[in-house]
C-alpha cells in the first residue's frame, strides 16, 4: 500500500514549516533512515528521514514551499511492486485528533461555614511530663524505629557524634550502625540516596544539619521526592522525612539563618510541618515517619532546649492539617507557627493587660494548612495578624491573607497585617540581627493597628 | 582495577542470539514509530529516541535476574522495553493517554513499573544516579542479593552528584552497577569538548571503584561485561562501573539540527557498527537462522509496534479529574 509522507512536526512548538529542499526525486529508492528532505522549522533547518523502505512515487509539495502545515502530505512512498499510479489522488490525511479543550471546573466555593477542629490531641486526664523539644524529637524517632525496621536515620554526625544538635543522642547505641548512619558531607548525594531508598520500600529519616544546607539537595526534595507519585500515575510513593533545624539561630549570619516554610509550602506533593511545642514535635514527627509521602519537618535550634508538657502515652500522634488554638480570644486572631509562636504568645499576654483579647493559632503544619481554623477565628474576631520569621515576599502570611480575602472578606474590619523577618539577608552584628527578626513588640503594635486601639 | 576491554564470546546459542535480535529490533522499530507519531503531532514536548544504543540495555538485561532494579535518565524507552514493560503502555504514555504507564501524566521522560522493577525515567540530568544507589541501599539493608543498574550518559558523568554517589556507594559497598552510556555527545557537546579526562569509567578509581570500558555496539560484549559487574556486586564487593561506548543515530531530542557532527560520521556508524546488523550477521553466517526466519521476526515486531501505536491513538486522554489525583498517597 502506498503510504503518504506527512509534513512532520520537528519541534515541540512547530505548526508549519518551509520545505527547503528535496534530497530525493521521484523514482528513487529509499531505506528507513535515509535523509529525504531539509525542512526549516521555527527553530532550525532539520534533516528529515524516511521512516520506511520504498520508492518515492510522487513529490506532492515543491521544494521552496513555505508555510506547509504539519501533517500535510508532502510525498508518496511506494512499497514493492506498486506504481506511481497507485499514488494518484492523495486522500485526506488523517488528522491528529484535536484535544478537547475543556477548562477544569473551578473549585466550587465551599458553601459550608468553616469550622475549626477543636478535638483534644490526647484524652483528658492524661498524665504529663516535662520534656525539651530535643528529647521529644529523639523519643519520636526511637519509638518509630522500635516499631518498624524499615525506619532508619541518615545524615551528617547523626551516629557517633550523637547529632550536631544532639537530636539523635543514644540512637546509635540502641539501633546500631545499620540504622543510624553517618554520611559524608554530601547533601545532594545523600538526599538522593534517601529518596532512592524510599522508592525501594524503606522509610528514611534524612537529617540535614540545617535546612540551609538542604538547598544543595533541593532538586531531590522537589523533583525526585515530591513529584514522582504524580509522574508515575500513583505507582511510586516516597515515604521519607527530611528534618533539621530551620530559620535563624543566633549570630550565625546570612547563609545559616533562613526560614524555608514558604519555599517548601509551595510544592504540591510535599507535606510541611513546623512544630512549636515539644508535644507537637513528638506527635507530628511520629506522624511524619508514618506518612506515605515526603515530609519536610522544620525544627528550630532555639526551641530545641525549651521545655513543655508532653503526654505520657505509649503512642500518640498529631494529625497533619489540624491547627492548635493556644489561646481563645475575641478581638483579634494571631496566626503563627514554629518559633513565631513565642512572639505571638508573649504579645497576647501583654495585650491582655491592655484589655485586648487575642486568639492565638499555631498552624503546626504549613501544608496541608488548616485554613478552616483560621477562617472560623477571623469570622469571630474580624481582624488578623500573621507572624513568621521568613522573608516578606510570597510569605506564608501572604497566602493566608489571600485565603481570608477570598473566603471571609466581608468579615474583615481592618486590613490584614503580615509580620515577617525583614527583607534583608541576616546581618551578623547583634543589634542589626535583632532588627532583622520579627519581635513581640511588632506583634503588639500590629494588633493595636488592626484593632484601632 | 580491571582495565581489559571486554571481548565477544563465541559460544552463544541460536536461541540467545535470536532473542537479542528480537529485543533490539523491537526497540528500534518502536522508536522509529515514536518519531513518526511525533511528526504527526500525536506525541508532544520532548522525545529522546534510543536508536543506535539498543545493544546496551539488551545486553545488560541479559545479565539481570528477577528482583534486580533499573533506573535511568529521560532517554528511557529502550530500557523499559528491554525489561519487559508493555510497548502499548509505553507508547500510550508518549501520546499522553489514559492507557499509558503513568496514565498520561508523566510523558516520555517519566514512566515507572514497580512490577518490572523499573524506577524511571528521570528528567534532571544525573539525578537518577543517587536514586539508583538508594535503591541498591534498600536491597542491601533488606539483606537480599539484588543489584540495581543505574544508567546515565557521558553528559551526566560531569555532574557533581555522580561523584558524591560514587563515594558513598563504595563507602557502604552498595550493590549498584553504574552504566555510563557514552554515546559521544551530551546533547550537542562532544565528550572531548566537555572534559580533559575522556575516559569516564577511570574516574571511579578516585573512589576505589572497579570498572571497565565496553563495546556497546556488540550485545555479547555488553552481556559479558554485565555478568562480570553483577557477580561483583552480588558477591558484596560494592559498586562497579561499565562505560559502554555506544552511538545515538538520531538527534538529542526531536528538534536537533545536528550541526555538531557530520552526516558521514553517523552514516559510518550505521553501516559499519550497527548492533542489530551485527547480530543479524552472526545469525546468518552461523546458519542459526535464514533470511526468511528474520523476515518473519521483522513482521512480528512490526505488528507489535503497530498494535502499540494503534493502542496509543485509541486510548482516551485522561479524565479531567486526573488533574487532581496522585498528588498524595
Amino acid at each position: 500500500m502506498a503510504t503518504e509522507i506527512l509534513m512532520p512536526a520537528l519541534s515541540p512548538t512547530m505548526e508549519e514549516g518551509t520545505l527547503a529542499k528535496w534530497l530525493v526525486k521521484e523514482g528513487d529508492t529509499v531505506a528507513s533512515g535515509d535523509i529525504i528532505a531539509e525542512i526549516e522549522t521555527d527553530k532550525a533547518t532539520m534533516e528529515f528521514e524516511a521512516v520506511d523502505d520504498g520508492v518515492i512515487g510522487k513529490l506532492l509539495v515543491a521544494a521552496g514551499t513555505e508555510g506547509v502545515k504539519v501533517n500535510t502530505p508532502i510525498a508518496v512512498l511506494l512499497a514493492d511492486g506498486e506504481s506511481a499510479a497507485d499514488a494518484a489522488p492523495a486522500p485526506a490525511a488523517p488528522k491528529a485528533e484535536a484535544a478537547p479543550v475543556a477548562a477544569p471546573a473551578a473549585a466550587a466555593a465551599a458553601p459550608v461555614a468553616p469550622k475549626a477542629d477543636t478535638a483534644p490531641d490526647w484524652p483528658a486526664g492524661t498524665a504529663m511530663k516535662t520534656q525539651t523539644v530535643r528529647e521529644a524529637l529523639r523519643d519520636a524517632m526511637a519509638e518509630e524505629m522500635r516499631a518498624s525496621d524499615e525506619v532508619f536515620v541518615m545524615g551528617e554526625e547523626v551516629a557517633e557524634y550523637q547529632g550536631a544538635y544532639k537530636i539523635t543522642q543514644g540512637l546509635l547505641d540502641e539501633f546500631g550502625a545499620r540504622r543510624v548512619i553517618d554520611t559524608p558531607i554530601t547533601e545532594h548525594g545523600f538526599a538522593g540516596i534517601g529518596v532512592g531508598a524510599a522508592f525501594g520500600g524503606l522509610r528514611p529519616i534524612v537529617e540535614f544539619m540545617t535546612f540551609n544546607f538542604a538547598m544543595q539537595a533541593i532538586d531531590h526534595i522537589i523533583n525526585s521526592a515530591a513529584k514522582t507519585l504524580y509522574m508515575s500515575g500513583g505507582q511510586m510513593g516516597c515515604p521519607i522525612v527530611f528534618r533539621g533545624p530551620n530559620g535563624a539561630a543566633a549570630r550565625v549570619g546570612a547563609q545559616h539563618s533562613q526560614c524555608y516554610a514558604a519555599w517548601y509550602g509551595q510544592i504540591p506533593g510535599l507535606k510541611v510541618v513546623m512544630p512549636y511545642s515539644a508535644a507537637d514535635a513528638k506527635g507530628l514527627l511520629k506522624q511524619a515517619i508514618r506518612d506515605p509521602n515526603p515530609v519536610i519537618f522544620l525544627e528550630n535550634e532555639i526551641l530545641y532546649g525549651r521545655s513543655f508538657d508532653v503526654p505520657v502515652l505509649d503512642d500518640f500522634t498529631i494529625p497533619f492539617g489540624k491547627a492548635k488554638i493556644w489561646r481563645e480570644g475575641t478581638d483579634v486572631t494571631i496566626v503563627s507557627f514554629g518559633i513565631g509562636m513565642t512572639y505571638a504568645l508573649e504579645a497576647a499576654e501583654r495585650l491582655e493587660k491592655d484589655g485586648i483579647s487575642a486568639e492565638v493559632i499555631d498552624l503546626r503544619t504549613i501544608r496541608p494548612m488548616d485554613t478552616d481554623a483560621i477562617l472560623a477565628s477571623v469570622m469571630k474576631t474580624n481582624r488578623l495578624v500573621t507572624v513568621e520569621e521568613g522573608f516578606p515576599q510570597s510569605s506564608v502570611g501572604n497566602y493566608i491573607t489571600s485565603v481570608v480575602m477570598e473566603r471571609a472578606f466581608d468579615y474583615l474590619d481592618a486590613p490584614v497585617i503580615n509580620l515577617t523577618g525583614k527583607d534583608v539577608p541576616m546581618p551578623y552584628a547583634a543589634n542589626l540581627e535583632k532588627l532583622a527578626l520579627v519581635t513581640t513588640d511588632e506583634v503588639v503594635a500590629a494588633v493595636h493597628k488592626v484593632t484601632y486601639r | 582495577m580491571a582495565t581489559r576491554k571486554s571481548t565477544t564470546k563465541s559460544n552463544v546459542s541460536a536461541e540467545e542470539l535470536l532473542s537479542y535480535y528480537r529485543d533490539m529490533l523491537l526497540i528500534r522499530r518502536f522508536e522509529e514509530k515514536a518519531g513518526q507519531l511525533y511528526g504527526m503531532g500525536l506525541i508532544g514536548g520532548f522525545c529522546h529516541l534510543y536508536i543506535g544504543q539498543e545493544a546496551v540495555v539488551v545486553g545488560l538485561e541479559a545479565a539481570a535476574k528477577e528482583g534486580d532494579k533499573r533506573v535511568t535518565s529521560y532517554r528511557d524507552h529502550g530500557h523499559m522495553l528491554a525489561c519487559g514493560m508493555d510497548p502499548k503502555g509505553v507508547m500510550a504514555e508518549l501520546t499522553g493517554r489514559e492507557g499509558g504507564y503513568s496514565k498520561g501524566k508523566g510523558g516520555s521522560m517519566h514512566m515507572f513499573s514497580k512490577e518490572k522493577h523499573f524506577y524511571g525515567g528521570h528528567g534532571i540530568v544525573g539525578a537518577q544516579v543517587p536514586l539508583g544507589a538508594g535503591l541498591a541501599f534498600s536491597d542491601k539493608y533488606k539483606g537480599n542479593d539484588n543489584v540495581t543498574f543505574t544508567y546515565f550518559g557521558d553528559g551526566a558523568a560531569n555532574q557533581g552528584q555522580v561523584y558524591e554517589t560514587y563515594n558513598m556507594a563504595m563507602l557502604w559497598d552498595l550493590p549498584v552497577v553504574f552504566v555510563i552510556e557514552n554515546n559521544k555527545y551530551a546533547m550537542g557537546t562532544s565528550v572531548q569538548r566537555a572534559t580533559k579526562s575522556p575516559s569516564l569509567w577511570e574516574r571511579g578509581a578516585a573512589y576505589g571503584i572497579t570498572g571497565e570500558e565496553v563495546d556497546g555496539m556488540d550485545v555479547l560484549a555488553v552481556k559479558a561485561a554485565g555478568e562480570k559487574a553483577v557477580a561483583h556486586c552480588r558477591a558484596g564487593k560494592g559498586p562497579y562501573i561499565l562505560e559502554v561506548m555506544t552511538y545515538r543515530y538520531r538527534g538529542h531530542s526531536m528538534s536537533d539540527p545536528a550541526k555538531y557532527r557530520t552526516r558521514d560520521e553517523v552514516q559510518k556508524m550505521r553501516t559499519e557498527r550497527d548492533a542489530i546488523e551485527h547480530v543479524r550477521d552472526l545469525l546468518l553466517t552461523g546458519k542459526h537462522a535464514t533470511e526468511d526466519d528474520l523476515k518473519n521476526i521483522d513482521k512480528e515486531i512490526k505488528a507489535i509496534v503497530n498494535d502499540a501505536a494503534e493502542f496509543s491513538k485509541d486510548s482516551p486522554e485522561p479524565a479531567l479529574a486526573e488533574l487532581w489525583t496522585d498528588i498524595y498517597a
